[in-house]
């Protein structure tokens, strides 16, 4: 099954409270999806720096001094903030792929979530309200972002294998539903030099999509590659530095529900996981057309 | 007029209570406040009563309904009056996908538009749809009647019984089997009473419509077995 929750503030003001209205959105959906559950939150990017999100299955060893030994390895200021079993990094802009190389050799075990400017995502496995707390998600300010909660079909229920995945700077997806042709896109993916953490098939759909980027397509016309080249079912939920876009396969039986109001555009699964937002009752509520691409960015 | 507010109450207690009304009772009147698209709200009921729902509705509202009507004063998710027996189940707003599905009667009347699957394996309801509906609308249709207002999704009708399917707009496609056939008077007639009970005859008149039904190619159709369709 899966729940799907998504927030793209148009009204600064809200910012402040993006995690709270997330984790609320969330918790909503832990029907759908009580195995695990993940966050992708986008905060206001700071001119010449970005953010390197880690997790590790042994946060105390390999965080302790992790900001230091990082900061040497790329002859950089680091810090950081360690959230339960993630870490963000605070490093320069120009030192981020230099970064994500070091942590290969400086903590092995560790695992890249999200590295970009605005993106940090934090994912476990656990109730979604469980999960939302252990990383204090409801106190994050932002300008927009997207939750999953999982019930797995296609792989199995660990921290990697939790939504959302991402495969590119500041890039992350979300899907509720199961492709059936992951493994050879995957392995055509390969072969055009893309990595991949997992046997997951919604890590294929995001590789998918960061490959299109790479190759110069622009965000629509990425999502709208998915309709031809992946098979199965999916509702997708993409987000990117400016925002975030929506596509549902031409059967649609994976459902959505779209909310717009001045405030902010909203997306769920269902229409329960929004009936809390602000001003909901005289939102523009609808339901997002098979086969057709929505995004919105600033 | 009897309250039940859904959040403070919860949603067993609300159905327990709409089970209990059954033959003749005096609390014939019912408002549920606060849905907050609630799944399962008004399913099963099986006694004369009007209920209506103040706010939009999460899965399967009004499922199973026998004699009741049900008015949502909102939209409605999906599964909206799946496998309704009798009764009349009303939605202001739009319905999401498979509305009416396998119905075996009653009438449904979505107000806004209906999205994909509505109408899907339909066995006697009649469905009227002020706005649009969405593909694969009465997929193995096999009784009863659909009326459509604005215009149909692909592959409308597909595998098509002997449900008719009345659509005003534009159809994007047909599905196999389905074919456009002759309005006869009968059928205006027909289209005129669904349009009166289904609120919509002050919108669209019956010679607006065009008719599909099925070419009777994909199953195998005994003439002799007609009038038990």
């Amino acid at each position: 099954m899966c729940g799907i929750v998504g927030l793209f503030l148009k009204d600064p003001k809200l910012e402040p409270q993006l995690g709270a209205m997330l984790t609320d959105m969330l918790i909503t959906m832990t029907d759908r999806g009580p195995d695990s559950a993940g966050i992708a939150i986008y905060g206001r990017p700071e001119k010449g720096k970005a953010k390197l999100t880690v997790q590790s299955p042994a946060p105390e060893a390999d965080f302790a001094t992790l900001a230091e030994d990082l900061g040497r390895a790329i002859a950089a200021k680091v810090t950081g903030q360690v959230k339960d079993t993630h870490m963000v990094l605070e490093l320069p802009e120009d030192r981020l792929d230099a970064a994500r190389h070091a942590m290969r050799d400086l903590r092995p075990k560790a695992k890249v979530m999200s590295a970009g400017e605005g993106i940090e995502i934090y994912k476990e496995v656990g109730l979604p309200k469980d999960v939302a707390a252990r990383f204090d998600v409801s106190r994050m300010s932002g300008t927009h972002g997207i939750g999953h909660t999982r019930m797995a079909t296609e792989s199995a229920v660990t921290t990697m294998g939790a939504h959302p995945f991402s495969t590119g700077a500041d890039q992350c997806l979300v899907h509720n539903g199961s492709l059936s042709n992951h493994n050879s896109v995957r392995r055509v993916l390969r072969q055009a030099g893309m990595t991949f953490e997992t046997e997951n098939d919604t890590e294929v759909a995001a590789a998918f999509i960061s490959h299109k980027l790479q190759e110069g397509a622009k965000l629509g016309e990425a999502m709208e590659a998915t309709l031809t080249d992946l098979d199965g079912f999916f509702t997708f939920v993409v987000g990117t530095k400016n925002g975030f876009g929506v596509v549902r396969d031409p059967i649609a039986c994976k459902p959505a529900v779209m909310a717009e109001t001045d405030q902010y555009v909203a997306f769920g699964s269902e229409y329960r996981a929004m009936v809390n937002l602000p001003g909901i009752d005289s939102a523009r509520v609808w339901e997002p057309e098979p086969a057709t691409v929505y995004f919105w960015e600033r | 007029m009897q309250t039940f507010d859904l959040s403070a109450q919860g949603l067993r207690a609300l159905n327990s209570t709409l089970h209990g009304l059954k033959g003749q009772t005096n609390m014939t009147s019912w408002e549920i406040i606060n849905p907050k698209g609630a799944h399962a709200i008004a399913v099963g009921l099986d006694a004369p009563v009007d209920v209506t729902v103040r706010g939009s509705t999460g899965y399967y509202c009004a499922g199973m309904n026998k004699q009741a009507t049900v008015r949502v004063k909102g939209s409605a998710g999906p599964g909206v009056a799946e496998n309704m027996m009798s009764g009349t189940v009303i939605i202001d707003g739009d319905a999401s996908q498979y509305a009416g599905a396998t119905g075996r009667g009653g009438l449904l009347v979505i107000k806004g538009n209906a999205s994909s699957r509505c109408g899907i394996s339909m066995k006697g309801i009649d469905i009227v749809v002020h706005g649009n509906i969405g593909h694969m609308s009465a997929f193995m249709a096999q009784s009863g009647n659909m009326v459509v207002l604005g215009d149909a999704g692909e592959a409308l009708g597909d595998s098509l019984y002997e449900a008719r399917l009345f659509v005003r707009g534009s159809v994007k496609s047909l599905g196999a089997d389905c074919i456009e056939k002759e309005m006869r008077p009968e059928h205006l007639a027909l289209l005129a009473d669904l349009l009166k009970r289904g609120e919509a005859d002050h919108l669209a008149k019956p010679e607006e419509f065009k008719r599909y039904g099925s070419a009777r190619k994909l199953y195998t159709f005994n003439i002799d077995n007609a009038s038990s369709y």
